[in-house]
């Protein structure tokens, strides 16, 4: 597998340095000539200097062959253009783009430049996952498919605490898939009792939470968030 | 008809200035609200008074986008510094508020060229500048 990775900052040059030791074949590009000379030092003829929004330097890169393009200079026009151009003017099969501003997340997905991963979004949803009161963790979106998988906690009291997964009221388009007790998690079967204090994972088509989340909410009350 | 012009230099003041000459409704967005005096130079009034609209705010902010107008432009020119921008923010009008007619300059005459192959109309000044540097040296 061949990658071209535009942008040697911390991101850049540590996933170059992570792909060569699993030794994939890779090309960093780095358009700031201090900052090529100091990782050219380490990494050699594994990157080269140049702005990879340039269709020549992309093509001296390789781009042709590249299995896999990942973009993740700290401009955001950058990183689209560069996805945008190694997808459809070079056919290439894969991208990765990193979104430095959040805000410009609509614009990759406009540009159809997926998938973009925003560093700022996967440390919020990681302050989801650690902070309970917010009752529902959105874990995955499947955009492309239509369907999410969530996390809710099961409340004290909640309708669905005490009942079995067959009994538990769901909407159509949702289905309970995993619940993770004491640490451990388990696929449940139809009888499987739920308990209070439970993690569920559901799988569902967007925008049935509201339907869901009173099922789980202790005491019957919707949870905050 | 209504025109927004993105980016306040060289080329973006000066289009803008003869647009709203020759009677056109024209909207201006710079990050920088220095770049407002460009509009204003040599002028008899100021570009308010001359009935332009101006917009401080970078080109990706859609609020930005949407308070100078581009919902309701017929005509929307990416002239900014930088040919990534520009070529993002085309792209923004034409697919997101379907902007009839889309302008964008870029420098890169490779990313023009590329960019005109897909529908862009893409405005290429270096290319000019080759073309007409050619055609004198060679004279």
């Amino acid at each position: 597998m061949y990658v071209i990775i535009a942008g040697a900052g911390k991101v850049g040059w540590n996933l170059a340095r992570e792909l060569i030791a699993k030794e994939r074949e890779v090309t960093l590009v780095e358009s700031d000539h201090a900052r090529y000379r100091v990782v050219e030092e380490e990494l050699e003829h594994a990157v080269q200097y140049g702005d990879a929004t340039e269709l020549w330097v992309l093509e001296r890169a390789g781009i042709q062959r590249a299995d896999l393009v990942i973009a993740v200079t700290g401009d955001d026009e950058d990183n689209i253009l560069i996805c945008q151009m190694a997808k459809e003017k070079y056919g290439v099969q894969r991208i990765v783009a990193r979104v430095n501003n959040p805000r410009n997340l609509q614009h990759f997905r406009l540009l159809d430049v997926q998938p973009a991963v925003s560093a700022t979004d996967l440390i919020l949803r990681l302050i989801e996952h650690e902070v309970p009161e917010y009752g529902l963790v959105q874990l995955l979106a499947l955009e492309e498919e239509h369907l999410e998988i969530i996390e809710l906690e099961v409340g004290q009291g909640s309708t669905a605490a005490g009942r079995r997964v067959q009994d538990v009221a769901l909407p159509d388009g949702s289905l309970i898939i995993s619940v993770l007790r004491g640490g451990a998690g388990f696929v449940p079967k139809a009888d499987s009792v739920i308990q209070p204090g439970d993690q569920v994972l559901l799988i569902l088509d967007p925008g049935l939470e509201a339907q869901i989340t009173p099922q789980f909410a202790p005491n019957g009350a919707n949870p905050v968030g | 008809m209504f025109i927004l012009i993105v980016g306040s230099g060289r080329v973006g003041s000066a289009v803008a200035k003869r647009a709203l000459d020759a009677g056109h409704e024209v909207s201006v967005l710079d990050s920088d609200p220095l770049s407002h005096e460009r509009l204003d130079k040599d002028q008899m009034t100021t570009w308010e008074d001359a009935g332009g609209r101006f917009t401080v705010s970078t080109a990706l902010e859609i609020d930005g986008l949407i308070e100078a107008g581009i919902e309701q432009a017929d005509v929307f020119v990416a002239a900014t510094s930088g040919d990534n921008t520009n070529l993002v923010i085309a792209q923004i009008a034409q697919r997101r508020f379907k902007v009839k007619r889309v302008v964008v300059r870029v420098a890169d005459p490779a990313r023009a060229s590329w960019y005109a192959e897909q529908g862009l109309l893409t405005i290429c000044p270096t290319q000019v500048a080759i073309d007409e540097a050619s055609r004198v040296v060679l004279a």
